[in-house]
């Protein structure tokens, strides 16, 4: 883990995207952009201090002409000039989410969205259904990228 | 004086408790390893979280936020965390005597106590005493989750904003290496000190400051943000705590074990020279039996 600004070649980002349970992502990417609470944002290298929390979302990164997808369940980011630090609860890489499972979650999600209920009851089915259709959208940038 | 046959029952029984008692060393220690991978690869997370409100608290004024104010009154909250499961030496019966030594010594001191355990051993041992219990997790660390920490942060702040209690205390096993486990009492609510994870009074925020000089961006504002994240900071705090106690069990256990293994064995050995020369002298006797009714004969 690079601990200070002055070890990232120039021109380069450090990102790195945390759980609780590891760290997931630790690279020097040219550019980043992340689902924020009030808009979607883009950093580039000397971005200006920047901290926020995140919505369900897309975590997007470019290495060079690579692109790299994740899927982020709230968290935060810290944006300073040279890193970009990701506290998520919960994060995957595209590569890692299982297609089929991702489907079958967004199934069972509309499921019980439609099946009704308690308020809270449908919210919680809502957001669970917003988290699965996010997997299945990351997964599919994935599955896309692999076919061009 | 047992007989040849109850003697090799006996050795039977204890080689089948040293079996056992191997085994659950072994598993032991591999849960070991695992909870200990579990604590370093929590570690960046924490660390940068307590970063980042360290930068937010700076900014804002932490007075305001009701996690970090100190209130004035006399309810104490102590969260107990034992392990579910017995069999690991000392390791709840050390938890439970300072937690009972700790609840004694404030409630003379006119406090209102209350008690909250994670972990079925504590849970048992207080409902069998005259404390009051305020919130149980049994049976949490067969699978433990971030969840968990979640579930238990969010009710704890909870109640602390509602005022059930004034302020939080957690007594845990630390980890501190695979022979040595330390009880720790420490203080989580109000959060007092940002600065070590361990809470103790570190040094004034001295590397902290310079990175914080550049104007920041907040979204939503800074209050909103600390609203949120300094929750999220004691849930990382909690989630650490029941690491550790995790990893302190497993590793309490394998030394319980092993020391288990030693002992059935010395048995074993014991009893089986007891046998050996019980045997002999049946052998000797029966030999002195026949040579006597031989000499009868003649």
């Amino acid at each position: 883990m690079a601990e200070t600004g002055h070890t990232v070649p120039s021109g380069k980002l450090l990102l790195e995207v945390v759980t609780p349970d590891k760290l997931l992502v630790s690279e020097y990417v040219d550019q980043v952009s992340a689902p924020g609470a009030e808009g979607d944002f883009g950093v580039l290298p000397g971005h200006c201090h920047f901290l926020t929390t995140l919505r369900i979302g897309e975590l997007h990164y470019r290495i060079g002409e690579a692109e790299h997808y994740m899927s982020v369940l709230w968290g935060f980011v810290d944006v300073t000039p040279r890193k970009v630090t990701v506290l998520a609860e919960v994060a995957e890489k595209a590569e890692d989410i299982d297609v089929d499972r991702a489907h079958a979650a967004v199934a069972k999600a509309e499921e019980r969205l439609e099946r009704g209920g308690l308020p809270s009851e449908v919210e919680e089915a809502r957001v669970s259904l917003e988290k699965a259709r996010l997997r299945e959208k990351v997964a599919e940038r994935r599955k896309k990228q692999g076919h061009a | 004086m047992p007989s040849l046959q109850s003697l090799r029952r006996k050795i039977a029984s204890v080689k089948n408790t040293q079996k056992i008692t191997k085994a659950m060393k072994m598993v032991a220690a591999a849960k070991l390893k695992r909870a200990q991978d579990r604590i370093l690869s929590s570690r960046p997370y924490a660390h940068q979280l307590r970063d980042v409100v360290r930068h937010l608290a700076e900014r804002a004024s932490p007075i305001s936020h009701p996690l970090l104010r100190k209130r004035e009154g006399h309810k104490t909250e102590l969260l107990v965390i034992t392990s579910d499961r017995g069999l690991c030496g000392a390791f709840n019966a050390n938890i439970l005597r300072q937690a009972t030594e700790f609840l004694r010594e404030h409630a003379e001191q006119g406090e209102q106590v209350r008690v909250s355990a994670a972990g079925r051993k504590g849970c048992d041992f207080f409902r069998r005493r005259t404390w009051t219990i305020r919130q149980e997790w049994p049976g949490i660390f067969d699978r433990l989750s971030f969840e968990h920490a979640l579930d238990m942060g969010q009710d704890i702040i909870q109640h602390y904003n509602d005022g059930t209690f004034d302020q939080l205390y957690v007594v845990y096993n630390e980890f501190k290496s695979v022979m040595q486990q330390r009880v720790v009492v420490e203080k989580l609510l109000p959060i007092e000190s940002l600065d070590e994870e361990t809470g103790g009074p570190g040094p004034e925020r001295s590397e902290g400051t310079p990175k914080a000089v550049g104007a920041y961006l907040f979204e939503p504002d800074e209050h909103e943000l600390l609203e949120t994240l300094l929750p999220k900071h004691f849930q990382v705090q909690a989630f650490r705590v029941l690491l550790e106690s995790a990893a302190a069990e497993q590793a309490a256990r394998m030394t319980a074990m092993d020391g288990a293994t030693r002992n059935a064995g010395e048995l074993i050995q014991k009893v089986t020279l007891f046998y050996n020369k019980t045997r002999q002298a049946a052998i000797t006797k029966e030999l002195m039996d026949i040579v006597g009714g031989a000499e009868a004969l003649k």
